[in-house]
């Protein structure tokens, strides 16, 4: 199977990546063939089999009691921020 | 009651999310108190920093498990985390850790009674964990948008309706009863205006007889009930317009927007809606046991709807003020003590639970409206409202003379008895002396007495009225009728 | 005294050959020459590790030292490290500090190692020859123009130079045994769950595993004691007792039944690394183990079965890099939708570029079932052969990978040919199950590794094996001839 141009890019968008001219056809192409490879699990019987969407079934979420255990350390986290204003992360203007 | 509009039919569904009142995140040990600066209350995990991961806080689970019983529903015996892939600047991972195809709590429903007094019961479809995002400010900042991640991963119940409701009103009457329940429940504070209680609408037009729904808009951010009603309205006859002028419904979130009374299309919001729901690989599945919901069951508290029933059985109220006395558990529980300890031991008589109904929900509910308060913070306390009343009952004071009494012992620390005495606002039963206060009316109202005498009736009322206001309104009212007859009648 | 193995480095400490300063300096200076060459480090941590040192020869001398203490080691810079640079070898964390430690890096500071840097991998932990890496690809020790593997090639490629005598690596689909293949070393991949993935930057949360890459099994096996465990932050963390494993490691071999995986024979295995490892069982055979064919047979849909899962959660996971918070944020962005697709097109390199698109698109509406779903099911099936296996026998058996290291881009530019590097791999994560890769002896002058595997949480069933064929052999002992001398120049 191969993905055009178009699914390219609106996979791109979705997942939020610019890509360049260049790079579009470049993963059309590899895509393409990962979708192929893939594509062998459509040939495995797994009718009534149950999906495992963890490595080792049987164990259920553990609960963490109710309790505040953080400090205010922003200071610290917003080092690592390209900007940030008045303690607020700072991003071009969100429309709504 | 369904609104028709030309023939057209509403039909709405709710999406209510309720911050669950935790002391700590979702999937963290961050704080959740309202109001605190900027960043302060998000953690590495709350942040989304590279390499962290979520525990799920016990007490969420606990809080929806109790919302589940509380509506009926079932609780689902493995329920699991789902991410709900999107990006947003408010959202740090990119995802919302939320709960998609196996939900906490499912199958649920609530009672609504409607404005002919008839009842209606709404399903929920199901109630699910999940986190709260964070905020985005723009005032101040010409081209850029702040973001305070203080309340990124509270913990929420979604609350999902069928589209049962067929009115704004009912909608209104539900979205009540789900934020009393909360608060019964003890879950969520219901604060609107910070934002612990807030509800998406869907809401959709259909010609009457229609078997299938129309399109679907679905309008957020509606944080009052009187928003919820206006902008159900306003979206309505938006719809209706569309279609009349030969238009077509398009499935779109709208937000609403309170100041011009409108909604509007939020583009921004639909352009990816394709939510790549998963299942979180960094958290298991949630396993309840039957011993775990027993556990809860024993520890809810009596229900609104149980509470009303009871208060028209056991004490004779009408469904409206059993409804009104039950619109939260405090007021609840108010009442119940007020009514105990007027009557003692006994069931009380029909005329002290209604005495008592008309001054909770009249006086005591009029001052706290007026000081701001909530009954738990109420200067008089249940046993010296029950006092008052037992003196309105025992005719040391009449239902007049009592609201006096009642400002002022909102006024000051005092038993009623004491601000009577004080006061001398006792019924003044001494033959003797409402004698001498007819006396002294008489003798200031000659001509009026002379025409008494001579047939005019009527002025009887006036007498009563002169030797009232005389002793201050003290004058017990049957003593006062029979000595003031005798004495007109020379 | 590069050469020792932990186990002969903690005894000649004790013994006061020489301290854990001397130690700590000639292993950074063979860091510091071996860059140029093998560019195996992002970043060497000289200060705090002499800093380490110092503590820990004060704790020898006072009699307060672990059994680990003063022992050095390199960590993957997939660790989070607090106040040091973590970069997951991606362009993105280029300027990340890490306010924080991982679980993993955490237990072995207090356990007095000696953390020399942090090692090269494959962006965001994704390839199989270390090409991917934002710093540049990892050289293998035996010959610079090949590859050292990946994604965890700094830390193989780092032990089999004998820079660090072990390294803490983590392993997706392959990420430590195959690297430990090619290198010549001894790497463990634990049980899913064994490990805290706690700040180990996520790949694809269910199959990623942190683990080891060390000279020999023992060593593997003394630090993994002091690394495994239950960790409260790690929500599929499992609350299982660490057994000793240094304890069971001299366990007689009699009466083991070995499984050999018949599916690992059939294809695209090099005839001279079948032959290897065909010799290397026979040394099992002469311990005393049995031999029996087993057969897997959904274990060929391993591949297609992890380039669905394994993208569509490293979708979702890298979504977090938006410029926001941390990481790379692209120059001047006009709006907010050009703030995340430059600051993500330019700060992701293609490869993880591809793997998020591929997953994003299994995911998205209409093709779910289709992959993710469909992939889950194949999943359960592998899941299911591992367990019907290791219902018939102890361990199992072939090769870590189908043929020996390759030159530096001789596959970069054919992503499936990449991908099926990891074919002998893969199968443990998917069904969660411990693995390892030893040294087994060397075709055409490169190394080949033999894969053991075992069932869930039988870590020391397999450090005993390994350890087993390495008293009786010594290919792991072996080192590149341009890294035997103490001093490289
Ligand atoms: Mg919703
Ligand atoms: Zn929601």
């Amino acid at each position: 199977m191969s993905l055009n141009r178009d699914q390219i890019n609106s996979i791109a968008h979705l997942a939020r990546l610019s890509l360049t001219d260049a790079e579009v056809p470049v993963y059309q192409d590899s895509l393409s063939k990962i979708v192929d490879l893939v594509g062998q699990l459509d040939a495995a019987q797994t009718a009534g089999i149950e999906p495992m969407a963890h490595p080792l079934p049987g164990l259920a979420q553990r609960l963490r009691p109710d309790t505040v255990t953080e400090k205010d350390q922003h200071e610290l986290f917003q080092r690592n921020a390209p900007q940030v204003e008045a303690a607020l992360y700072l991003v071009p203007k969100v429309i709504e | 009651m369904s609104t028709s509009n030309n023939g057209w039919e509403t039909v709405i569904g709710l999406e209510i999310h309720a911050q669950l009142s935790t002391n700590s995140k979702i999937f963290s040990g961050s704080a959740t108190a309202y109001g605190a600066a900027p960043n302060s209350q998000a953690n590495l995990v709350d942040l989304a920093y590279p390499g962290v991961l979520p525990v799920l806080n016990g007490e969420a689970v606990r809080m929806a498990v109790k919302f589940g019983l509380a509506i009926g529903a079932e609780i689902a015996p493995r329920s699991v985390f789902a991410r709900k892939n999107y990006f947003y600047p408010d959202l740090p991972k990119g995802y919302q850790i939320s709960q998609y195809e196996l939900p906490i709590v499912a199958k649920g429903r609530m009672e609504i009674v409607l404005d002919d007094g008839s009842r209606k019961t709404i399903g929920i479809t199901r109630a699910h964990l999940e986190e709260d995002a964070g905020k985005s400010l723009h005032e101040g900042l010409p081209r850029q948008s702040g973001i305070d991640l203080n309340r990124a991963g509270t913990p929420l119940i979604e609350i999902v309706s069928e589209p049962d409701m067929r009115s704004a009103k009912e909608a209104v009457a539900y979205l009540k009863k789900i934020h009393t329940l909360v608060r019964y429940l003890e879950i969520c504070d219901g604060n609107m205006q910070e934002g612990s209680f807030r509800c998406d609408a869907n809401v959709s037009v259909r010609k009457f007889g229609a078997e299938k729904f129309g399109t679907r808009a679905e309008i957020k951010n509606i944080n009052s009930f009187r928003f919820v009603e206006k902008a159900i309205n306003y979206e309505v006859e938006r719809q209706i317009d569309v279609i009349e002028g030969g238009g077509k419904v398009v499935q779109e979130t709208r937000l609403y927007d309170p100041d011009k009374g409108e909604t509007r299309s939020m583009r921004s919001k639909e352009e990816a809606n394709d939510y790549r729901y998963f299942p979180d690989p960094d958290l298991l599945p949630v396993e309840i046991d039957p011993a775990y919901i027993g556990e809860i069951k024993a520890t809810l508290p009596e229900l609104p709807d149980e509470k009303a029933a009871r208060f028209v059985l056991a004490y004779d109220l009408s469904q409206y003020d059993a409804t009104v006395l039950t619109s939260s558990k405090e007021l609840g529980a108010y009442y119940d003590d007020v009514v105990k300890a007027l009557a003692g031991e006994k069931l009380p008589s029909k005329e002290q639970a209604k005495l008592a109904a008309n001054w909770v929900a009249g006086s005591l509910a009029a001052a706290l409206n007026e000081h701001n308060l909530e009954i738990t913070g109420s200067r008089i306390d249940a046993k010296r409202l029950a006092g008052l009343l037992g003196r309105i009952v025992d005719n040391t004071i009449s239902g007049k003379i009592a609201k006096d009494v009642f400002e002022a012992m909102w006024a000051e620390d005092k038993s009623c008895d004491e601000i009577i005495e004080a006061r001398g606002l006792r019924q003044i039963t001494d033959t003797g002396a409402i004698e001498k206060a007819i006396d002294e009316v008489m003798a200031k109202n000659p001509g009026q007495l002379a025409d008494y005498r001579s047939g005019k009736d009527k002025l009887f009322g006036f007498f009563v009225g002169q030797v009232m206001k005389a002793t201050g309104g003290k004058a017990n009212p049957a003593q006062l009728n029979e000595l003031l007859k005798k004495k007109l009648a020379g | 005294m590069h050469t020792f193995t932990l186990a002969e480095l903690a005894k000649k400490l004790r013994a006061k050959e020489f301290s854990v300063t001397e130690l700590t300096r000639a292993l950074l200076a063979r860091v510091e020459a071996s860059q140029p060459r093998l560019n195996a480090f992002i970043t060497v941590t000289a200060e705090s590790a002499l800093a380490q040192a110092k503590a820990a020869d004060r704790a020898l001398a006072d009699g307060k030292a672990g059994p680990l203490t003063g022992l050095p080691l390199a960590h993957k810079d997939i660790f989070c490290t607090s106040g040091v640079k973590t970069s997951c070898g991606s362009k993105m964390l280029d300027n990340f500090v890490s306010p924080y430690d991982a679980t993993v890096v955490e237990k072995l500071n207090a356990a007095g190692m000696v953390t020399l840097g942090k090692t090269n991998m494959d962006e965001f932990a994704m390839g199989s020859s270390n090409e991917t890496s934002w710093y540049g690809p990892v050289k293998n020790p035996w010959n610079p123009k090949l590859v050292p593997g990946g994604s965890s090639g700094g830390s193989a490629a780092a032990v089999a130079a004998r820079v660090a005598p072990i390294a803490t690596a983590t392993d997706t689909g392959g990420s430590i045994r195959q690297p430990a293949s090619l290198c010549g070393v001894t790497g463990i991949k634990p049980t899913y769950g064994r490990v805290s993935r706690f700040g180990m930057i996520a790949f694809a949360s269910s199959l990623d595993q942190g683990g080891l890459i060390s000279i020999t099994a023992e060593d593997a096996a003394m630090v993994l004691g002091a690394m495994a465990g239950f960790d409260t932050r790690d929500s599929t963390s499992v609350d299982t007792p660490v057994p000793n494993y240094v304890a069971e490691l001299d366990k007689p071999l009699t009466g083991l039944k070995i499984g050999l995986i018949k599916e690992f024979f059939d294809t695209g295995l090099d005839a001279d690394v079948e032959k290897c490892i065909r010799e290397a069982l026979g040394v099992y055979e002469k311990l005393g183990a049995t031999l029996v064919e087993v057969k897997l047979p959904a274990l060929p849909l391993s591949v297609p079965t992890y380039y669905v899962v394994a993208p569509a959660e490293c979708s979702s996971n890298l979504a977090r890099f938006d410029g926001v918070r941390y990481g790379y944020r692209c120059q001047d962005p006009k709006d907010l939708m050009d703030l995340y697709k430059r600051s993500r097109g330019e700060g992701f390199g293609a490869e993880v570029k591809r793997r998020i698109m591929t997953g994003t698109y299994v995911l998205s509406a209409g093709y779910y079932d289709a992959y993710y779903l469909k992939a889950q099911r194949v999943r359960q099936l592998i899941n299911q052969d591992f367990k019907r296996a290791f219902g018939e026998v102890d361990v199992l058996m072939g090769p870590t990978a189908p043929d020996v290291a390759f030159e530096i881009g001789a596959k970069s530019s054919d992503p499936i040919q990449m991908y099926l590097n990891d074919i002998y791999t893969i199968g443990a994560n998917l069904a969660g199950v411990p693995a390892m890769s030893i040294p087994c002896g060397f075709v055409r002058d490169l190394p080949v590794g033999l894969q053991i595997c075992g069932p869930h949480f039988a870590e020391a069933k397999l450090f005993n094996v390994a350890h087993a064929f390495q008293k009786e052999t010594d290919w792991h002992r072996r080192l590149p001839a341009d890294f035997a001398k103490e001093v490289l120049s």
